[in-house]
């Protein structure tokens, strides 16, 4: 049974803007689902749909089959962590945590236990009797984790509830909310704008754009996947590489070439061979992951194309150098083993991996292969 | 810095020194001239010290001053105003405290609208709803009594007190009522369990500027309220103006400060919130 299901939702606000404009998402039962997309895309918007904080303009909101299009938040089971954790200032965190419950009527003697197990699952059974003010920014998430996790709800609402974190705390947080999922099983919907963390937490992802559902799938269907220009380059770090390419034909095998100011290759791409025939003299944009232009010893596959290119600038990031050069007259990232990794000025022969290249349509921006 | 007496810093020091006084002199004269006799003052100068310290005039102005034709003092009439003064502010501050959460958490279709309208309150003189005023507190049979003055008050100071509320609720991040609404609160319990608990700096910039406008208040004392009702403002008129003979400074004085003791009051105990309430934000981080 799908324990969340959105139906071709859509959200007009009264001046007039469109914010959302046709949302279809399901999940099962104790999926982590992401919604991720730059700021301002509707990924706040769609959450407090889901919570009931706001009215949906069209289209249904189902909860474990249940149609809570009409409900009010109380009575949708579900419990939200906000960005600023929104915690009562007035109130100890015993109180933070146990207000929902009383306003639920829930049995004193229960509503102790409650905050108990929840305190001593997040270790903060110490803060109890704190007021928020005299928290640390980790510890108020903590609380306000607590406080969903209180409420033992069908459904976890999150949003952005690390991005008030540094960066150490933020790593942190993050395992042990993937922890948590684990552990308790607990359906979640997460809302980011940091791909890593929808990476990383997700089991499936919904990328979204100006109020559209660009690509909803497993996080290494969308990474290996993307649907168009725009997801492929907004999930990875560094991002994929956009190069402007010809289509080509060599030894009856298309390809795109690939020129810097040395000299051309043609890469030829047996994997697209259908999806590249109408596109033969077009130019179209060939997408590559950094780490598939590497050096020889890390690509340690034969018979792969191989350039020699002229290098801009490397940036050791630790584990690996990252080389930048030039190709069809647009910089390009290729991750490299840092010992491998030549000098800038120099020339390095990169092996282009070309299984997981993907094409886009220059115009559209829809993928093509 | 270092606090070193430059020759800038004993300008300054200066300036403000005189600017003190100008400011503390009239307090002064008023409160020696208060405890002098009628023949001290005639004899002496205006801020010679007092020969010696009498509270004649005050026990006169407090209770057997005439105000007109009555004889009693400033007594009933500082009552009158205390009994108009708090009720007056307690209420528009309350039913100021539930527009400004209306209008900055509930917005609703028109609330902006409706809260410019009042915002236009602030602006209307005093003289222009005099009339209308009259005219309804006629039709509503409370013309000249203390329940009058006390629904004038509340009316007029409604505009200020949402404004304050709506102010400072607005910076209020509207994530703390979604958490309470999705934990099960409703429009009342939001507002009382959650924000009034942390709007004690606002309550106080409120208080103090609504008592401040009441209790001052002239004009709607002298049109709305007659004889044994009238607040203390208009009774201080009445008793300077009122000649027996000689001119009684020292009653005059004494009961001026009578009048102005309670605004006083006000700002010394709940003076250092003022600023701070109009100033800062209720939720940190
Ligand atoms: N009450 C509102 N009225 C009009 N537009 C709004 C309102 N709330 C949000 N928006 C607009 O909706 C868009 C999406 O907002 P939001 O869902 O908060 O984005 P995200 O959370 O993805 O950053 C933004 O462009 C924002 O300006
Ligand atoms: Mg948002």
């Amino acid at each position: 049974m799908a324990a969340l299901s959105i139906n071709n939702v859509c959200k007009t606000y009264a001046n007039g803007t469109d914010v959302l404009k046709g949302i279809d998402i399901a999940i099962e039962d104790g999926q982590f689902l992401i919604l991720v997309g730059p700021s301002g895309c509707g990924k706040s918007t769609l959450l407090n749909m889901i919570a009931g904080l706001d009215d949906i303009s069209s289209g249904d909101i189902e909860i474990g089959g249940k149609r809570v299009n009409d409900l009010s938040p109380k009575d949708r089971d579900i419990a939200m962590v906000f960005q600023s954790y929104a915690l009562y200032p007035s109130m100890s965190v015993r109180k933070n945590i146990s207000f929902g419950l009383e306003i639920r009527k829930m049995p004193q003697g229960e509503i102790d236990a409650t905050v108990e197990r929840v305190a001593q699952m997040l270790q903060m059974t110490h803060l109890l009797d704190r007021k928020p003010s005299q928290l640390s920014g980790g510890q108020r998430q903590r609380v306000a984790m607590g406080r969903a996790l209180a409420r033992n709800p069908s459904i976890f609402l999150f949003d952005e509830p690390l991005s008030n974190l540094d960066a150490k705390l933020r790593v942190e947080m993050r395992t042990e909310i993937k922890l948590m999922h684990q552990r308790l099983k607990s359906t979640i919907v997460y809302v980011t704008h940091d791909q890593i963390e929808a990476m990383t937490l997700g089991d499936r992802i919904a990328v979204m754009k100006d109020g559209i559902v660009q690509q909803f799938g497993s996080p290494q269907d969308i990474y290996d996947n993307p649907a168009n220009l725009f997801v492929a380059s907004f999930i990875g770090s560094p991002s994929m590489n956009f190069i402007p390419a010809q289509v080509v034909e060599s030894a009856g095998v298309l390809g795109v070439k690939i020129c810097d100011d040395q000299g051309c290759v043609i890469l030829p791409l047996p994997h697209a061979q259908d999806k590249m025939k109408p596109w033969l003299g077009r130019e179209v944009i060939f997408g590559i992951r950094p780490e598939q232009i590497t050096d020889a010893r890390t690509a340690y596959r034969e018979g792969l194309p191989v350039m020699a290119c002229h290098i801009d600038v490397i940036e050791p990031t630790g584990p690996d150098t990252l080389v930048f050069v030039s190709l069809n007259n647009t910089k390009v990232c290729c991750r490299t083993h840092p010992t491998e990794a030549k000098l800038p000025g120099h020339s390095m022969e990169l092996v282009f991996d070309v299984s997981k290249a993907v094409l886009f349509d220059p115009t559209t921006e829809q993928r093509i292969a | 810095m270092a606090k070193h007496l430059t020759p800038g810093r004993i300008v300054l020091y200066a300036a403000l020194l005189l600017m003190a006084i100008y400011y503390l002199l009239p307090l002064y004269v008023m409160l020696s001239t208060s405890v002098k006799t009628l023949d001290d003052i005639r004899g002496g100068n205006l801020i010679a010290l007092p020969q010696s310290i009498t509270l004649d005039a005050w026990s006169k102005a407090w209770s057997s001053a005439c105000t007109g034709v009555e004889c009693g003092g400033m007594k009933g009439f500082f009552w009158n105003s205390v009994k108009m003064a708090v009720p007056s502010v307690l209420i528009s501050t309350l039913i100021g405290a539930v527009n400004g959460y209306v209008v900055s958490m509930w917005r609703f279709r028109g609330s902006d609208v409706l809260f410019t309208l009042l915002l236009v309150g602030c602006f209307i003189p005093f003289q222009v709803v005099l009339l209308p005023m009259a005219r309804l507190l006629g039709e509503l049979g409370i013309a000249n009594t203390t329940s009058g003055l006390i629904l004038v008050h509340v009316i007029y100071g409604l505009a200020f007190t949402t404004l304050f509320f709506r102010n400072f609720f607005v910076t209020i991040p509207d994530e703390l009522v979604k958490a309470a609404r999705i934990d099960g609160a409703g429009f009342w319990t939001i507002f009382l369990r959650i924000l009034l608990p942390i709007s004690g700096p606002i309550f106080m910039v409120c208080v103090i500027w609504q008592f401040t406008q009441i209790w001052n208040d002239f004009l709607f004392g002298v049109v709305f309220a007659a004889g044994e009702s009238q607040p203390i403002t208009v009774a201080l008129n009445n008793l300077v103006n009122t000649s027996t003979g000689v001119k009684e400074y020292n009653v005059d004085m004494a009961a001026a400060i009578i009048a102005a003791l309670p605004t006083l009051f006000v700002y010394m105990v709940a003076g250092r919130y003022f600023v701070r309430g109009l100033t800062a934000g209720a939720v940190k981080g």
